[in-house]
């Protein structure tokens, strides 16, 4: 048996609802090895963010199993970190206390002053330390967002899950904390998986974009590897010959096999 | 912290208050970069003086008003309702010595047994009830609310029966209260404290239900312990529901404490609303009446703040 860091097997996850079962993804398998970045993309309602839940442990599959170096997941932890596209940041929190709050529970061993320097290092990497003491509610969306990347990576995840991380926020911000990201990728080379809607995103940020076909029952319909040299940059990696066929392939999935399915309704 | 009157200086500053004192448009921060600390006292007290105007003018300006209506509807001698002159006149004691038979030192207050004692002495022993009372509600209330609003079973169980038992009046449960304690005075207390429990329940469940999904799975991805997840999340985003209802139940209480007071005599305000009704001292009612309106006023506002304060640091 071929060994691979993160291992999603045959997962099916099935709500009970009024109207009977409903099954949102089936016989979904994907292998991840260390150190990759992954994007799910698909229309919305696909199951996405489901699938990103059970390896979160978020909720449990109905078939199959999550391993993580061999380890079956069954319940949520700190090594399995979630940034959430509603930042989740604790408003009654300052931004340092909102981070030391995930520090805490991921370094018991380490001094307080060790903490708060760890704490500080990760806000330093997303460029918010200087808005360490001010709350939430202080900051603007992409600002917000950054502290939540900085609670997420904070916790030194094996897998960092990012459920649609950038879908609040509007363009030019977006640009700027997928450069945020890209560049701490660089230096901390995180197995990632992110769900994201946007072509381009998965295509710029990723190594694979596995791509989903539509619900119910969703699963895996393509795998496409991106083999983009990195540091990439949005500008000049936006003109490489591969990025605009990787984009197009994702295009193609997503508008000529697996169209929306509310488009064929009109 | 100086919370009033700067609060307040914010608050005035969308309304032109400019043409009655220009000092109030200066921010503190230049102002405190000035030598000797004479142009912030100045700016302090026209701040002081414009909140005096806008706030207080109005509201004593109607109670002056109001007074006048009431003095020349109540003027005439066979007027069922003695005038405001009357009541100063007539219930001058009361008034002007409301601490008659009490008597402080620093290990508190003494009142004295025998003989006449003044409005207050009957306040303080109310709010001593209601102290006690509302106390017991509070730590049962917010227990009791944190289960039902963290426990489906509990809240399926016990929720039906605390919706049909806050609707029971407060005065209902006196012969039952009066039928297991005896005495008037643990009565009291029970009766404040089956009035004010149950918004208190009702709210600090709702607060608790209420806690975003993100909050908890933030705290089920960080692997909080219960304890953690009481006091890091729970709390924090219950506290804002669970002030409306310990404000909403302190009221009520004060409420409460009046009437109990009232039928079952002996000692409290309410007590002596009713004493002196029957003692035909109706200038002593309407002196009563004011002083429970004060106190409650007093009383919400208090735990308001509280809560505001609370809620800020938490």
């Amino acid at each position: 048996m071929s060994y691979s860091y993160l291992s999603i097997e045959d997962v099916e996850v099935s709500f009970q609802t009024k109207g009977g079962t409903f099954t949102a993804i089936r016989n979904v398998d994907l292998k991840v090895d260390k150190g990759q970045f992954v994007s799910l993309i698909g229309h919305s309602g696909c199951g996405k963010s489901t699938l990103l839940n059970v390896v979160a442990g978020l909720v449990r599959p109905t078939r199959g199993a999550i391993l993580l170096e061999g380890e079956v997941i069954d319940k949520p932890g700190p090594d399995r970190a979630v940034i959430f596209q509603d930042h989740s940041l604790l408003p009654w929190l300052s931004v340092m206390e909102n981070v030391l709050l995930a520090v805490d529970k991921t370094m018991p061993g380490a001094s307080r002053a060790e903490r708060r320097e760890w704490a500080m290092h990760n806000l330093e990497l997303v460029h918010m330390a200087r808005a360490a003491s001010k709350r939430p509610a202080e900051l603007s969306g992409g600002m917000k967002q950054r502290v939540g990347i900085a609670r997420a990576i904070a916790m030194k995840p094996r897998v960092l899950l990012m459920d649609e991380p950038f879908g609040a926020l509007d363009a030019l911000t977006r640009a700027s904390l997928q450069t945020a990201v890209m560049a701490i990728q660089e230096q901390l080379s995180n197995t990632v998986l992110m769900i994201t809607h946007d072509v381009d995103e998965a295509v710029l940020l990723s190594d694979r974009v596995v791509m989903m076909t539509n619900g119910p029952a969703a699963t895996i319909g393509d795998d496409l590897a991106v083999s983009l040299a990195r540091p990439r940059n949005a500008i000049e990696t936006g003109n490489l010959p591969e990025y605009r066929r990787a984009r197009s392939a994702v295009l193609h999935f997503l508008h000529e096999r697996y169209s929306n399915p509310l488009d064929a309704a009109a | 912290m100086d919370v009033g009157f700067t609060v307040s200086a914010e608050d005035l500053s969308p309304h032109p208050v400019s043409s009655i004192s220009p000092g109030a448009e200066e921010p503190a921060v230049p102002a405190a970069a000035l030598p000797v600390a004479r142009s912030q006292i100045s700016s302090r007290f026209t701040s002081i003086a414009t909140w005096l105007a806008v706030r207080v003018f109005p509201t004593l300006l109607m109670v002056v008003l109001l007074l006048g209506i009431w003095q020349v509807a109540c003027q005439h001698g066979g007027a069922a309702l003695p005038s405001p002159s009357k009541v100063w006149a007539e219930s001058h004691d009361v008034i002007v010595h409301p601490f008659k038979g009490v008597s402080f030192d620093t290990s508190g207050y003494h009142i004295e047994e025998s003989g006449e004692v003044g409005v207050a002495v009957h306040i303080l022993t109310s709010l001593r009830r209601v102290a006690l009372g509302y106390g017991l509600s509070v730590i049962f209330g917010v227990a009791l609310g944190i289960l039902i609003g963290q426990s489906l079973f509990a809240y399926r169980a016990l929720d039906p029966l605390f919706q049909v038992l806050r609707t029971v009046p407060p005065l209902a449960w006196l012969p039952i209260s009066l039928a297991i304690f005896q005495q008037a005075n643990p009565s009291a207390i029970f009766l404040i404290f089956i009035t004010a429990i149950w918004p208190i329940i009702l709210n600090t469940a709702a607060g608790v239900q209420n806690i975003p999904a993100s909050y908890r799975n933030v705290a089920r991805v960080l692997a909080l312990r219960p304890l953690e997840y009481f006091t890091k999340i729970m709390l924090p985003a219950t506290v804002p529901h669970m002030f409306t209802g310990l404000r909403i139940g302190v009221g009520m209480s004060w409420l409460a404490i009046v009437a109990a007071e009232m039928v079952q005599g002996g000692t409290g305000i309410g007590f002596f609303i009713w004493d002196s009704y029957n003692s035909s001292l109706l200038t002593d009612t309407i002196v009563a009446l004011v002083w429970i309106g004060l106190i409650g006023f007093t009383l919400d506002r208090i735990v308001g703040w509280i809560g505001n304060r609370v809620a800020r640091q938490s």
